[in-house]
């Protein structure tokens, strides 16, 4: 097969191009140029694009680079500003997946006559007896990315290969030694791509939108305090709301933009009987009503089971078995098979 | 790559050109027994010294210029570099530019918070425009120290008639600098045309047949800059750093085969342009080319290839073993959006699928083919699957 892996310089799909190679495959790595801005970390550095250009010629393949800016400003950043501008908690990585590596790049991949498109991925794509695609949990559950390729439908997943899946992180590292790839030792990449270290968050964003101060009042209306950006405040937070000391812990409960204005309470306020998602994207078809589901609210979290109460055009609702602690609006929320496997669907909390 | 067909259609010639047999007969001995520093006082260094004299009294008879005139680089860059720097440190006052030029004159002016000026349709400076920004910096009781408009343009291959440019400066900016990036000019123009209206030129031998890493400024006999590079006090004290022997050596060979080559050249790539031109455009619609040919030199065509994407299309040429390029490449290796075509104004639906197909001395007829056929298939091919 001809297959353009996508190499972000990073360990993973260094040994994903490596396994394809072995595999024999016809094999090009690109590396997506992403974000133009100031960057330390993440995928579109240069020195990242370096080491890419650098494991695909010790692995004699063609490397090139593919300038895809536009939309990842369209499609991420601008949609991580105004989630923040509107007071809710955005996934970054998930829109990239989404709009880029599964959409920008296969398309690309597609028009140049490629039979399929590779990404580092720790996941794995089955095809079930019933001729269905799956995406399943990777074989390492410490780094199961399955989470952020939730997206996946039944066309993509048939275009798509994830190459390292099926070893432990371990394993790929060893692999990468083996083969003596510089890659071998470099860190997993930790946050946000387009989001330098030294400025963080709040600078990134504090150049893109006017902070608002907003009160920090408790669940009956009195006021506790204050803070000076509430676009920076999450559901489920703790820290930085500069609240006096001594008292029990206060989380917060509800970010109301509109009214600059944060509800804290105790922990145990946070719980909630169900969970309402949008935008709400089926691998397959959906299923029944009352089915049982494990659910996923973030990329490393436990999964806990509900049932399906609801299952609108592209949402659903939830009904936990257990009260759950409230998840931030904005948030993914992925839904996997009852043994907690295969990948059903995903959407964003409401 | 590899080339199904065996045979590779070269179409760069702007990005570098191979080097001539010349340049490289001449270097050799300069690589292996010829191996001294000039600046020394023993016979070996004074053979190399020799060596490096008469490479450089031959470039000023090619370029028009005195011997001492004539200052050695590491290339076309560092000329555009030294000229805006030198210029503004030497003398004080503002950098202008026009819009179209290569960042190696555009980031610099920048950097100085210099004056752009506006191109127009044909990438050629806006001279009503550059009127108004000298009279502009001339009210507000600054002066002028330097302005760098390029000779030819290297994505679109435009070229820009000096002498109107020095008309403009010498009236309106008196005791500015003139320079010109002149790097993509040796091939096509009788450069000593424009070394006469200017002060400063910079060149850059791999894009006429010689060595990267070599290039060329002539520094007119009055025009004072600030050296960029200070060291040992080689070139006269405006650039310091061990002569490149070799590589001036070599730039004198390439320069000379080229401008007595340049007349048959001229015409003989013209030909081929035009059949390249025409053999594209008469087999695919919504393709402009982005500058008509006669404002352009002969070793390039551009051109703007409306629903496809730079990148792709690229892909496929080199595929089909055509190598060409898009615009410029930032550090990553990423395709960047042309400012050169932002800046002349051209339809963003044809500015994504820029092509520039380069010619020089090497090309052939054969070339041309390959290219057309491939050129033609892979468009086709894009806009079908889109």
């Amino acid at each position: 097969m001809k297959v353009l892996v996508a190499m972000s310089g990073g360990v993973d799909s260094s040994v994903a191009a490596a396994e394809l190679r072995r595999e024999g495959h016809d094999v090009v790595g690109v590396t997506m140029r992403l974000w133009g801005g100031e960057s330390d970390t993440g995928c579109c550095s240069v020195s990242d694009v370096d080491d890419a250009r650098r494991v695909a010629q010790q692995l004699r393949i063609d490397h090139l680079v593919f300038n895809f800016s536009d939309d990842f400003d369209a499609h991420v950043v601008n949609p991580y500003v105004d989630a923040h501008r509107t007071g809710t908690t955005p996934n970054p990585c998930i829109e990239c997946n989404r709009h880029l590596k599964f959409d920008r790049l296969s398309r690309r991949a597609r028009l140049l006559g490629f039979d399929a498109v590779a990404t580092g991925h720790h996941a794995r794509i089955e095809r079930q007896p019933s001729g269905v695609w799956r995406v399943i949990r990777g074989a390492d559950t410490a780094k199961d990315q399955s989470y952020v390729v939730h997206m996946l439908d039944q066309k993509e997943l048939a275009y798509t290969l994830f190459p390292v899946g099926h070893l432990t992180k371990a394993q790929v590292r060893e692999r990468a030694s083996e083969l003596g790839l510089r890659t071998a030792t470099k860190p997993d990449s930790q946050d946000v791509c387009f989001i330098s270290k030294t400025g963080g968050r709040e600078t990134f964003l504090g150049h893109r939108i006017p902070f608002r101060a907003a009160r920090v009042v408790d669940e009956t209306g009195t006021e506790l305090g204050s803070v000076d950006a509430v676009e920076l405040v999450t559901v489920g937070q703790r820290r930085g709301l500069r609240l006096p000391g001594g008292a029990p812990k206060q989380f917060v409960l509800d970010v109301d933009v509109a009214t600059a204005t944060i509800v804290v309470g105790d922990e145990a306020r946070l719980e909630r009987a169900e969970l309402h998602a949008d935008r709400v994207m089926w691998s397959h078809e959906p299923l029944p009503l009352g089915s049982e589901v494990m659910v996923q609210t973030s990329a490393h979290g436990a999964t806990q089971p509900a049932l399906l109460d609801e299952v609108g055009a592209d949402s659903v609702l939830l009904r936990w078995r257990t009260p759950q602690r409230r998840t931030a609006p904005g948030q993914s929320v992925v839904l996997y098979d009852p043994s907690d496997r295969a990948v059903l669907a995903g959407g964003i909390v409401r | 790559m590899n080339s199904e067909r065996g045979r590779l259609a070269y179409l760069d010639h702007a990005a570098t050109t191979p080097m001539c047999r010349e340049a490289i007969t001449a270097m050799a001995p300069f690589l292996s027994d010829e191996f001294a520093n000039p600046s020394g006082s023993h016979r070996f260094s004074r053979s190399a010294r020799t060596a490096i004299d008469e490479a450089r009294d031959d470039i000023a008879d090619v370029l028009g210029c005195a011997p001492g005139e004539v200052v050695f680089t590491s290339g076309g860059t560092e000329g555009d570099n030294a000229a805006i720097f030198g210029a503004v440190r030497r003398h004080g006052g503002v950098a202008v530019c026009s819009a179209a030029e290569h960042h190696a004159v555009l980031h610099c002016v920048e950097h100085l918070g210099g004056e752009v000026v506006a191109v127009d349709r044909g990438g050629v400076i806006d001279i009503a425009a550059l009127q108004q920004t000298l009279d502009n910096v001339a009210a507000r009781g600054e002066r002028v120290a330097v302005v760098s408009v390029m000779a030819v343009n290297n994505e679109v291959g435009t070229i820009t008639a000096m002498r109107d440019v020095a008309r403009v400066v010498r009236a309106s900016a008196k005791g500015a600098v003139l320079h010109t990036d002149a790097v993509q000019a040796v091939c096509w123009l009788d450069v000593r045309d424009i070394v006469m209206v200017t002060d400063v030129a910079s060149f850059s031998a791999h894009k006429f047949g010689g060595p990267k890493g070599m290039g060329i400024m002539v520094v007119k006999a009055g025009t004072t800059l600030e050296p960029l590079i200070m060291g040992g006090g080689q070139e006269r004290d405006r650039r310091s750093g061990t002569s490149n022997v070799a590589g001036i050596v070599a730039s004198a060979a390439a320069l000379r085969a080229t401008a007595d080559a340049r007349a048959t050249q001229v015409v003989r790539v013209g030909h081929l342009k035009q059949s390249l031109v025409s053999g594209i455009m008469s087999q695919l619609a919504d393709v402009i080319e982005t500058v008509p040919s006669a404002a352009t030199v002969p070793g390039v065509a551009h051109l703007c290839i409306a629903d496809v994407e730079s990148e792709a299309l690229l892909f496929l040429l080199d595929e089909a073993g055509v190598c060409a390029s898009a615009a410029s490449a930032c550090a990553s290796g990423a395709m960047e959006p042309s400012h050169v075509l932002g800046a002349m104004g051209i339809d963003p639906r044809f500015v994504k699928g820029a092509l520039r197909l380069s010619l020089g001395h090497t090309t052939t007829e054969q070339d041309v083919q390959t290219a057309v056929l491939a050129v033609v298939r892979s468009v086709k091919r894009l806009r079908r699957q889109q």
